[in-house]
């Protein structure tokens, strides 16, 4: 087994063990460091895709800011342990069933794609990786009017907090 | 032998790590003693001199003391998040520090340079997504203690760190869009040359505003006087580790100073040059600088241990003066002098950095929260914005003038 290969099981292994604890744990903060797992070890994935800027951005956007927002959060307003309660009727009767088909549905597009022919190959991780002028490049020549567009629709959430904060102010 | 030929990367890297660990550890024992004698010459003060020849072994009896603390966990903590908060600061403290380059790439052994554990394509980025978990070790040593003053300063903290996070990546952006790349090597390359045939062409004098930038949220990221709030003894003991007794403690300290490395070695590399000497290639005779300042060390050293030193500090001067003498006679060979020339001035910078970190902290009085938090969003942020935009104006104007 080449050294490639084991990293992404060990990772994909790490990202779904974080993936059940953050379902299964009762306190929220260990809810959000298993979220935080998550994340980071998607980054790895990526950097083992040849993605090295994505990975970075990963960490630094999801388990650097917004995780740690969270958590703050969580500290701030002392949230007691989750109480479990009974399944809800949506997801008894909606969600497992459709769970269970989606799974294996995805796991078959999977392994017939050409990402899971890679897998198969062991050739996942590609020598090739794309250097960040690469991606900046096609960022705002190619893509430049669906990234200005994301940034206005951000900026628009950022007003909107700062006006629902700002209310009671008048 | 040919398993090391195979596999030089994953051997060499090894060995790197095993090295630069002791060292930077090593270090960070002695940034301790550095800042206690300092701040007490500072304030007209001994500092520490009981422990060894000028207090040279009070580190050693420091980690002893706390190895032997009873470790105490307060009830109704979160045990595993409490365990693990020390650890994480202290790995992530660390982990950076594989990302620096000490000198140039070009001293090499078995085709692996020697001076940086890991030449990362984007290490600048590399640094950010590291330090920006840091936060966790912090945010989770103050609520996992189940303690209110920790709470306070593990909120403050992070808040904090949050804030000036921002600033500090804003201010290196300038310097990104002057070096073109995010690599570490290739940033440090681009700032060879001289104005003037004298005057280094180091980025600190176009970025100046970014510098400061840099520096002061670089102080405030890792919790140092002016911005040690989250410690500020008088409102909260010791903030996020009042709970943390004997090596935990430790851990925390040394997470501390090793993020201060971190800081100092990003302004250096960013803003002071790396590992390019300042004074013009044309004086050949400044390459004997480091040897020459060992010798004057040991002279000193010599003085020291025959005039003023009396009793067992005799003995111990006497075994720093011939290790000190040896050294410096070591470094006059022609093959070391070349070698060192580069670690020696990227350790004099950060060392100049850690000097002024110290000057501060025994000079500035602490900040408010609210100003703390004010002077992070009113006047870093926008300052450090106002000079990215600059720098990119001046940047494109060479192609909107083209245009026409």
């Amino acid at each position: 087994m080449s050294l490639p290969f084991l990293v992404f099981f060990v990772c994909a292994f790490i990202a779904v063990l974080g993936a059940l604890t953050l379902i299964i744990a009762k306190e929220p903060i260990h809810s959000a460091l298993a979220l935080v797992l998550v994340m980071i070890s998607l980054a790895v994935l990526y950097l083992m895709l040849g993605a090295e800027f994505i990975a970075a951005v990963q960490v630094i956007v999801y388990a650097g800011a917004i995780m740690v927002l969270f958590v703050f959060v969580i500290m701030l307003l002392n949230a007691g342990s989750e109480e479990r309660t009974d399944w809800s009727k949506m997801a008894k009767y909606a969600g497992m069933p459709l769970g269970l088909f989606l799974l294996p549905w995805l796991g078959h597009w999977m392994y017939y794609s050409a990402i899971g022919a890679n897998v198969a190959n062991g050739s996942l991780a590609t020598s090739s990786s794309v250097s960040t002028r690469d991606m900046s490049n096609m960022l705002f020549n190619q893509y430049v009017f669906p990234f200005e567009a994301t940034s206005v629709l951000i900026l628009i959430a950022i007003l909107g907090a700062l006006v629902l904060a700002k209310r009671d102010d008048q | 032998m040919d398993f090391i030929t195979q596999h030089a990367i994953l051997v060499v890297s090894l060995v790197k790590i095993a090295l630069l660990l002791f060292i930077v550890l090593t270090a960070l024992a002695y940034l301790t003693w550095f800042e206690r004698k300092l701040i007490a010459h500072i304030q007209s003060r001994w500092g520490p001199v009981e422990v060894g020849a000028h207090g040279l072994l009070q580190p050693l009896a420091d980690g002893l003391k706390f190895l032997f603390k009873e470790d105490l966990t307060p009830p109704g903590a979160d045990k595993f998040l409490y365990i693990l908060a020390p650890f994480l600061a202290l790995a992530l403290g660390l982990t950076t520090i594989a990302l620096i380059p000490f000198g140039p790439p070009d001293v090499q052994v078995l085709g692996q340079s020697v001076f940086v554990v890991a030449n990362v394509s984007i290490g600048l980025m590399f640094v950010f997504a590291i330090t920006s978990i840091g936060v966790y070790g912090v945010a989770l040593a103050g609520w996992s203690s189940n303690s209110k003053y920790p709470l306070m300063g593990g909120l403050r903290s992070s808040a904090q760190m949050i804030s000036y996070e921002v600033a500090l990546t804003l201010s290196v952006v300038g310097v990104v869009l002057l070096a073109n790349t995010l690599n570490f090597n290739t940033m440090i390359e681009g700032q060879r040359g001289y104005y003037l045939h004298f005057i280094p062409r180091w980025n600190i004098i176009p970025q100046i505003i970014g510098f400061l930038c840099y520096f002061t949220s670089a102080v405030a990221e890792t919790n140092r006087v002016p911005f040690d709030l989250p410690e500020a003894e008088t409102e909260l003991v010791a903030g996020f580790h009042t709970e943390y007794s004997s090596f935990k403690f430790a851990m925390f300290f040394m997470a501390e100073y090793a993020n201060m490395i971190t800081v100092s070695s990003l302004a250096t590399i960013l803003f002071l040059g790396g590992w390019l000497s300042p004074f013009p290639d044309g004086w050949t005779f400044m390459k004997y600088l480091p040897a020459v300042g060992l010798a004057l060390l040991a002279i000193y050293l010599i003085y020291d241990t025959f005039v003023l030193a009396r009793g067992i500090a005799k003995i111990q001067l006497i075994v720093i003066t011939i290790g000190a003498l040896a050294i410096a006679l070591g470094c006059f060979h022609p093959l070391v002098l070349n070698v060192i020339q580069g670690p020696f001035w990227f350790c004099t910078k950060i060392g100049a950095i850690m000097f002024f970190y110290v000057w501060m902290r025994a000079t500035l009085p602490r900040f408010r929260y609210d100003q703390l938090m004010a002077f992070g969003w009113k006047f870093l942020l926008p300052v450090s914005l106002a000079n990215l935009v600059i720098t990119a104006l001046i940047k494109v104007w060479p192609l909107l003038v083209g245009r026409g």
